[in-house]
């Protein structure tokens, strides 16, 4: 169904690369030759996702870019971006075909993330936050409520949003206090979120709670995972949250108080919830990674384009080989996030766990989006800092990805987890 | 002609080839637009070069997409069917295998199904407007086509003559350069623009019409569509079917690169101006 899980088997569909792609006869029948001769490993994009890829680009670099300042400055929540990305497709394409999705694989959900983080990171986290409430409905929720949460979004342009963190629990999920009692038919949650993307514009969440008081029963077994309306009683989105990027993303503190959940609301059942929440990762952490190498590959891009411009000293600054080495480094780092994130959606659209790929390319694609952007402002020089210039804004809003989604020290836990789990074999 | 209020079929043509260089979203590529400003958001700013031998120009590598002027063309043609004036959109497109691509965009657009008319190899090298339209006029027989919606022009070779040529073979009316179209009844009212200003025209039907640029804004595909494009149908013609010889008649002697931009002389008085102005003999 999904459209990685057909070039089954040995092929994989990966980008060609940024370069102007060769659609001639003769590149098209050398590409099948290679194919056939080396036996699978493909580099090469299939039509469809060439098209969605096309239109994604198109979109963000026809309407967001041009936005994206302006939204940067007021903090305003892009509505009007995000209601026309749902109406050419571009969100929601996860969701299985029979709820009115087009049930696409996370790889060609990563390709459209990529070209709409390039526009504006701020633009594509909020559209991110779709996907990450709906993960653990997808992966866990039954037929109805399944019919019910996604089937809505896919009908309107609808916003949801995942609540786990709270002010005194972010890596350490575990450690969340937010309580889930049973009565009856329902659950009466008592509690608070923190930094909850999408949290002031959501119509449903996905939350985490305890249902297990006792402080000695394992992670495995003491959380529980609801479906919570946004407009139940009790529930309190607070002040949108000024951050130093991403700032037309809307963030926020959630009270949850006395909130009642009817238990047709939990996904599975009591107890599963950590193993759900975990699981969403696998799925959304190649996305974020995709989205993190948008923003690098836009600060590549941009400080390209100026060092053919400016001169200094009698030539291009890019004839320079300070500069030029910068970016060649930047490129590197670029090339390199791309074909981790595409092999880690590529993994888990093969039905694989992928844990170990998907943080390995969470952690580097962070980490080199950080780099590319300071390295991109510090190429611009002087007008890198200044906020008439577009590579200021990379820089303010490349700094989450090393935060959020498992920061960059959680990943490097979980990767030296997998790695010598491997070894140990 | 079968015609009645409601049109049957609206026949849109898709330029994607010019002569040398295929048809590509691309104002500075062709050596001979320089100054064009086609607000064609899509720029893909790629350097063109002169084969070596002069004969055209390289092509190899390099991205094809729609001519933005049929994009305007089939955007037109969609909007006729979502209004339901029309039945049927067909997408048509000559060339070799890669135009499929843009037929499939056309589709994923809201065309109903495609023709591609295979031309390939020398004969696409050598294929002008007179062939083409040779090839749309015979098509448009065959499927009994009310209207043909063309782009103006492609905007690699800048011929401007399809649409008219087409018109000309079938002996049916023209609308050319149109900024906006009305279907009344059985008859067009095309408002076109032209030197002076804008001139409305009635033209009855069938007829030609070529799309300008503020005739509308076309659409993305979405990606739903996109993917129920791979359903609808393209068929595939040769020239040979429709009876037409593609050989053509023109015969390009060599293409050469525009004179690289002499540096300008700085003066330092109005005086010194006046000289070197008499000198190059201008005043």
């Amino acid at each position: 169904m999904s459209q990685c899980l057909h070039l089954s088997g040995s092929l994989a569909g990966f980008q060609a690369g940024r370069r102007f792609q060769s659609t001639g006869p003769q590149a098209s029948a050398r590409a099948a030759a290679l194919r056939e001769a080396h036996g699978g490993f493909s580099f090469e994009l299939t039509d469809q996702q060439k098209e969605f890829q096309e239109v994604a680009r198109k979109f963000a670099r026809e309407e967001i870019v041009p936005a994206a300042p302006s939204y940067d400055r007021s903090g305003e929540y892009p509505f009007p971006l995000i209601k026309r990305a749902w109406e050419l497709g571009l969100i929601n394409g996860h969701i299985p075909e029979d709820f009115g999705g087009m049930g696409l694989g996370i790889f060609d959900a990563c390709l459209i993330t990529e070209e709409l983080a390039f526009g504006c990171t701020g633009v594509q986290t909020a559209i991110e936050a779709n996907s990450l409430g709906q993960m653990p409905v997808i992966i866990a929720g039954n037929d109805a409520q399944k019919k019910k949460y996604l089937g809505r979004m896919a009908e309107e342009p609808l916003m949801c949003a995942y609540c786990v963190t709270e002010p005194e629990a972010g890596s350490d999920v575990a450690g969340i206090k937010t309580r889930a009692v049973k009565k009856g038919d329902e659950y009466v949650v008592n509690g608070q979120k923190m930094w909850i993307t999408n949290g002031g514009k959501a119509n449903w969440y996905f939350l985490l709670a305890r249902t297990d008081p006792d402080p000695k029963c394992p992670a495995s077994k003491a959380f529980t995972g609801f479906i919570v309306e946004a407009d139940t009683p009790g529930v309190q989105p607070g002040r949108k949250e000024l951050n130093m990027g991403q700032r037309c993303s809307d963030t926020r503190g959630i009270t949850f108080e006395d909130v009642r959940i009817p238990k047709e609301n939990v996904l599975i059942g009591e107890g599963a919830g950590f193993k759900i929440a975990m699981g969403a990762f696998d799925k959304t952490r190649p996305p974020v990674a995709a989205g993190a190498t948008g923003l690098a590959q836009r600060a590549l891009e941009e400080a390209t384009k100026y060092a053919l411009e400016r001169k200094s000293f009698g030539k291009f600054i890019a004839e320079h080989q300070a500069v030029s080495f910068l970016l060649a480094e930047m490129a590197m780092k670029v090339e390199l996030a791309r074909m981790a994130y595409q092999r880690a959606a590529w993994e888990v659209d093969q039905g694989r766990r992928n844990t170990y790929y998907a943080s390995i390319a969470k952690a580097f694609a962070g980490d080199i989006a950080n780099q590319c952007a300071t390295d991109a402002v510090q190429i611009f020089g002087g007008n890198g800092f200044n906020s008439e210039y577009p590579v200021e804004k990379l820089m303010r809003d490349a700094k989450i990805y090393q935060i959020y989604e498992g920061t960059a020290q959680i990943q490097r836990l979980i990767i030296s987890r997998e790695h010598l789990g491997k070894f140990k074999q | 002609m079968h015609r009645s209020s409601e049109v049957k079929h609206v026949a849109s043509y898709l330029n994607t080839r010019g002569c040398e260089c295929f048809g590509q979203p691309c104002e500075s590529h062709c050596p001979v637009l320089t100054d064009r400003t086609i607000h064609v958001q899509l720029k893909t700013f790629i350097k063109i070069r002169v084969k070596p031998d002069r004969t055209g120009v390289v092509t190899d590598g390099v991205k094809h997409s729609m001519n933005p002027f049929c994009e305007i063309a089939v955007e037109e043609a969609i909007k006729l069917k979502e209004k339901k004036l029309v039945k049927e959109v067909v997408a048509v497109s000559c060339g070799p295998q890669q135009v499929q691509e843009t037929i499939r965009t056309a589709l994923a657009m809201g065309a109903d199904r495609g023709i591609h008319v295979e031309v390939s190899g020398k004969d696409y090298e050598t294929l002008g407007p007179l062939q083409v339209s040779k090839i749309f006029a015979a098509l448009a027989k065959k499927e009994q086509a009310d209207l043909i919606i063309l782009g103006k022009q492609a905007i690699d070779d800048d011929c401007n003559q399809t649409g008219q040529i087409t018109a000309a073979l079938l002996d049916w009316p023209q609308g050319t350069f149109a900024s906006e179209m009305t279907l009344e009844a059985d008859k067009l009212k095309v408002v076109r623009e032209v030197d002076g200003g804008l001139e409305t025209i009635k033209i009855n039907l069938p007829a030609v019409v070529t799309a300008d640029l503020r005739l509308n804004t076309p659409r993305y595909a979405t990606l739903p569509n996109i993917m129920k494009a791979k359903k609808k149908k393209i068929a595939n013609v040769k020239p040979a079917d429709l009876g037409v010889d593609v050989c053509s008649r023109l015969e390009v002697l060599k293409v050469d690169e525009p004179p690289q931009r002499q540096a300008g002389v700085k003066v330092e008085t109005v005086d010194d101006l006046v000289g070197k102005l008499k000198e190059a003999g201008r005043v």
